[in-house]
């Protein structure tokens, strides 16, 4: 690795070991933070290491250069035990200019490092990031603002520039490639192997020579770098992770859930027809899923977001697997159209890959708000499933599940990705095809019923007694021609019928139909590893990380609490009234104003009681274990200090992984 | 990123039913009765719509398609019953939306003979952005839109077809909104297939309609059609026996444009030809010679005469409109591309293996690693 370029390999450095670290890479919206992140990210995951991230960046395309609102960020988390979150603060942060530092800071642990590129510390930046007084001119001093921090000022781009010259590049060009300087430096710094970006860059910029040589130059040159200086005289080992055996590849939730929609058509034998508009956070799946025609999968950008839900309600009617994708804004546009798949008993997903709202709220960054939004967003008794993922990888089977229950039910399923979940990524255990469900599609073939002379006919709404599923006719099928639409039908038959009594009876049964799910869905797991905790914690969706880990700060304090988490929203598990019964406190965190908590009080009496915060980001799992630690001291009457699992860690915690 | 484009080649052009499965004459001729659902028709007694549904039950058996190979698609309003009273399959869904759900069941599927009926508020009104792109993609169905001028099912407001000025329950003192003229706004959205025709004409409606479903891409056909409730006598003028032939100016591919009283050569004393400005006027038909009028030609790649002749439409009380084909243009059809994209796909990759075989890759692709 890298000894080839003549320097002394290591020898000189100490090298630590770390059991998790926390990286925070933070620069302009042009500097390439979120590339840097995701190939750190690449790195550590060939490595073997377990991972979370977290990318967040601005929503505007090109955000004023400089400024505080134009910082992107990319977060991860890596370790050498499994770890369910992007890690609450970050031990390293990489401050690309004034304002990444200025607006990162606050997040920082006492102790954290801080490498900070020093070329961009000029007036006019300084300015625009509100830095009355250069940060690093005080360094040392006694009003140090850093005085925290461990913190490392150093000219990535000059040296970048420097060890690019050969390429002949303008100064702005060769100043780009910083960012692959700053990948070096951390690469050198944490043991990463190399090859997977060398591999990378050299596919990515096939074309230009100079400037991949250029990239590679300042990559290479950031490693160097971090093995001569003696600003760093560490290095750190995280060593690989224990993870189930099995193939790995780390993966972001919009991909896994891509990849889920295509397995699940390739599953059901049935075409997968995407109409969709374009929204941020949902707009990779359909920019993935328009990649893969090969496996039959047509996808059409609509005129928006009622013509996306459309045409894949035509595709339904004519037998494909249909599917929209979109965010809360586009749900509430689809409303109407999604009460008409409830009313023809349709299959169809429908994907919600929720951002901050309401109206058009923070399109860049996460949020659980849609909930109540999909289980009574629509005019009428309108039941839809529910289903939710609970990681980024899990995504895929999240989408698996949402099309078994589609198909199997003739009904629509609203899947509940996030934002977090959407853009962030884990290593993910590669499923084997024969670990899904076979989905069969069933289409009716012939009639189902006789009239009172006893002739054959097709009745339309002629239910399976077990699933009170509707037969699923497909144009073309000679002889069960027949008409569906959005106004009431006549039990069996399906002919518009205003009876009082018939309209009463469909839509009770549409109801139980939904609620029948119930009986095909497992046995809702609880993790209680003592068997005595008194408080449960439930979830759903992508808070399952941090619930976790707030849950593993608690026992590890010495106290005991349960957790359990929700794959299916709607119809909830037949368990778990039972469940929540059998706990004196019930908590649920989510990242809304307590849309679960709500649902939970309705439809248990459970004094549910809400954890929220809306702020757009993952919830912080030391805060969370702080409100459960609280409540599993009220129930059980005693004190409870979680030390050093909570808010207030040690100071052997707060150390820096730099010295 | 760049926007690059790529050369879709040169489709050949088909028949709109072409790919269609055929009814089989062994089996016997298909009648409007196995047409016919068994569901009774509930339109106020003397609407256009049971003239429509009439010349469509009739004409259907004659297209010689597989019945179950066919399917109607509407919104919402009067006419949006239509695909309960035919035995085909069909689906009546939500205000405005139908396009969409057409381009969806004939992209999904070549095999299918898709028909749309709206009418002047559910296409023009709420459905307008649905129907512009419909046209603009050029997916292979037919638009049938029934224009009768007025909101019938919600019982009387003016609709986007309603004259300036009109008195309904939502205008007491007068509708302020300017009407949109169906076939200028079809043929704006290029629309490869345009034509108007009347509900009362039962020959002319089933040979527009026969050419509606010969065209291979979106065929947009505005009937007008008279509500005896809300807005009666609104086509007076071009029904009326006395007055038709002077308010309808028929378009003929290939024959000069005359209407009026007939001379004994079969013309018109009116005629259309050339005006100023690019437009076509209203010429007597003596006055000018005989290479001045204007020869209707639905075939020019450009649309512009066609446009010219649909604004000879009066937008009040009509005593004027051009009937018949404005404009039919071969154009590539959106789901035949979507398909051939799908289809092209497929064949390359079969090499890699099966479905199965190329899923397990596909997942198992990328910067992998084994654990245990």
């Amino acid at each position: 690795m890298l000894s080839e370029s003549g320097q002394q390999v290591s020898q000189t450095k100490q090298v630590k070991q770390l059991d998790r670290v926390i990286i925070r890479f933070a620069g302009d919206s042009g500097d390439g933070m979120q590339l840097t992140g995701d190939r750190f990210t690449q790195e550590s995951a060939v490595f073997g290491n377990d991972l979370v991230t977290l990318p967040n960046f601005p929503a505007e395309i090109r955000a004023p250069q400089g400024t505080l609102p134009g910082v992107s960020s990319f977060q991860v988390h890596f370790a050498d035990h499994d770890i369910l979150t992007a890690g609450d603060r970050p031990d390293v942060l990489v401050a690309m200019n004034p304002a990444a530092l200025k607006a990162n800071v606050g997040d920082l642990p006492k102790g954290a490092a801080i490498i900070v590129d020093t070329h961009d510390f000029t007036k006019r930046n300084l300015d625009k990031a509100g830095y009355d007084v250069n940060p690093l001119d005080l360094l040392g001093d006694a009003n140090d603002p850093l005085g925290e921090f461990q913190v490392h000022p150093v000219d990535l781009t000059g040296m970048t520039v420097e060890a690019v010259k050969e390429f002949g590049l303008s100064r702005k060009d060769a100043a780009r490639a910083k960012n692959m300087f700053a990948l070096g430096l951390l690469s050198w710094m944490y043991g990463r192997p190399t090859e997977p970006t060398t591999k990378f860059l050299e596919g990515k910029f096939k074309k230009s020579p100079d400037i991949l040589g250029a990239n590679l130059a300042a990559f290479k040159a950031g490693w160097n770098f971090g093995e001569t200086t003696e600003t760093f005289v560490v290095r750190y080992e995280i060593k690989p992770a224990t993870l189930p055996a099995g193939t790995y590849r780390n993966i972001t939730g919009n991909l896994a859930l891509s990849y889920g929609l295509i397995a699940a058509g390739v599953r059901s034998g049935l075409p997968v027809f995407l109409g969709s508009y374009p929204i941020t956070p949902a707009s990779d799946i359909l920019h993935e899923l328009s990649k893969h025609k090969s496996f039959g999968v047509t996808t059409l950008q609509a005129e928006d977001e009622i013509a996306g839900i459309g045409a894949a309600i035509g595709a339904a009617f004519a037998g494909s697997l249909g599917v929209t994708t979109t965010s809360g804004p586009g749900i509430a546009l689809k409303s109407e159209a999604i009460g008409l798949a409830v009313m023809t008993e349709l299959p169809l997903l429908v994907i919600d890959v929720q951002r901050g709202g309401p109206s058009t709220g923070l399109p860049t960054k996460t949020e659980q708000a849609d909930l109540l939004q999909a289980m009574y967003g629509r005019n009428g008794e309108a039941p839809v499933p529910i289903v939710a993922p609970q990681s980024p990888g899990d995504c895929f089977s999240a989408a698996v599940e949402a099309a078994r229950i589609a198909i199997t039910y003739r009904t629509p399923v609203m899947l509940l990705s996030d934002g977090y979940l959407a853009n962030g990524s884990e290593p993910w255990r590669i499923p084997s095809l024969e670990d899904l469900p076979q989905i069969d599609p069933a289409f009716a073939t012939g009639p189902n019923h006789a009239d009172g002379e006893g002739n054959e006919e097709f009745w339309p709404y002629l239910r399976d007694e077990e699933t009170l599923a509707r037969p699923w006719a497909v144009p073309g099928t000679a002889g069960l021609e027949h008409r569906i639409g959005g106004l009431e039908k006549g039990d069996g038959h399906g002919n518009i019928s205003y009876d009082p009594a018939n309209h009463d009876f469909m839509v009770r049964t549409r109801q139980a139909k939904v609620e029948a799910i119930a009986k095909s869905l497992p046995p809702l797991e609880v993790d209680d590893p003592s068997g005595e905790a008194r408080v449960l914690v439930i979830g759903w969706g992508s808070t399952y990380g941090p619930i976790g880990a707030a849950c593993r700060r608690v026992r590890r304090a010495g106290y005991h609490v349960a957790q359990t988490h929700l794959r299916h929203l709607n119809p909830f598990p037949a368990d778990l009234g039972d469940i929540l019964s059998r706990y004196d406190k019930v908590l649920v965190p989510e990242m809304n104003l307590g849309q679960l908590s709500k649902l939970l009080r309705a439809e248990y009496l459970v004094d549910a009681i809400g954890y929220n915060h809306v702020r757009g980001l993952p919830l912080k799992a030391a805060e969370l274990a702080e409100a459960i630690g609280q409540l599993v001291g009220q129930a059980e009457g005693i004190d409870v200090d979680l030390g050093e699992h909570g808010l207030n860690p040690p100071a052997d915690h707060e150390e820096a992984p730099l010295s | 990123m760049s926007s690059t484009t790529t050369d879709l080649g040169t489709p050949s052009f088909r028949s709109g039913t072409e790919l269609i499965p055929r009814h089989d004459s062994a089996d016997g001729a298909q009648t409007a009765k196995e047409f016919s659902s068994d569901q009774e028709v509930r339109w106020c007694p003397g609407c256009g719509d049971y003239a429509v549904l009439k010349a469509v039950q009739s004409f259907l058996p004659g297209l010689g398609l597989r019945r179950e190979n066919i399917v109607f698609v509407s919104g919402i309003g009067c006419s949006s019953r239509f695909p309960y009273y035919l035995d085909t399959y069909g689906m009546h869904s939500i205000h405005g939306r139908a396009p969409s759900i057409a381009t969806g069941i004939a992209t999904a599927r070549e095999d299918l003979s898709v028909w749309v009926v709206t009418g002047d508020g559910d296409a023009l009104s709420i459905g307008g952005n649905h129907l512009i792109h419909a046209l603009r993609r050029n997916v292979n169905m037919t638009i049938l839109l029934f224009n009768n001028r007025i909101y019938g099912l919600t019982k009387g407001q003016y609709s986007p077809t309603s004259e300036v000025g009109k008195i309904t329950k939502s205008t007491p003192v007068g509708s302020l909104d300017h009407p949109f003229n169906p076939v200028s706004l079809a043929l704006g959205a290029e629309g490869s297939f345009v034509a108007r025709t009347i509900d009362s004409d039962r020959k002319h409606l089933t040979a527009v309609l026969e050419a509606a479903a010969a065209h291979r891409g979106t065929s947009f056909v505005e009937i007008y059609q008279n509500c005896p409730i809300f807005n009666d006598g609104a086509f007076d003028a071009i029904k009326d026996n006395d007055t038709k032939e002077h308010a309808i100016i028929p378009l003929v591919h290939g024959e000069p444009i005359t209407f009026g009283t007939r001379g004994e050569d079969g013309r018109g004393d009116k005629g259309l030809a050339r005006g100023a400005g690019g437009g076509v006027e209203v010429v007597e038909t003596a006055a000018v010679p005989a290479e001045q009028l204007l020869v209707h030609d639905a075939h020019n790649p450009d649309p512009s005469t066609a446009f010219a002749i649909s604004r000879l439409t009066d937008a009040g009380y009509l005593n004027r409109s051009p009937i018949g084909i404005f404009r039919q243009v071969e154009r590539p059809t959106y789901d035949d591309l979507a398909r051939a994209q799908v289809a092209d796909a497929r064949t390359a990759a079969a090499a890699g293996g099966s479905d199965d075989d190329r899923l397990t890759k596909l997942l198992n692709a990328g910067d992998t690693w084994n654990v245990g």
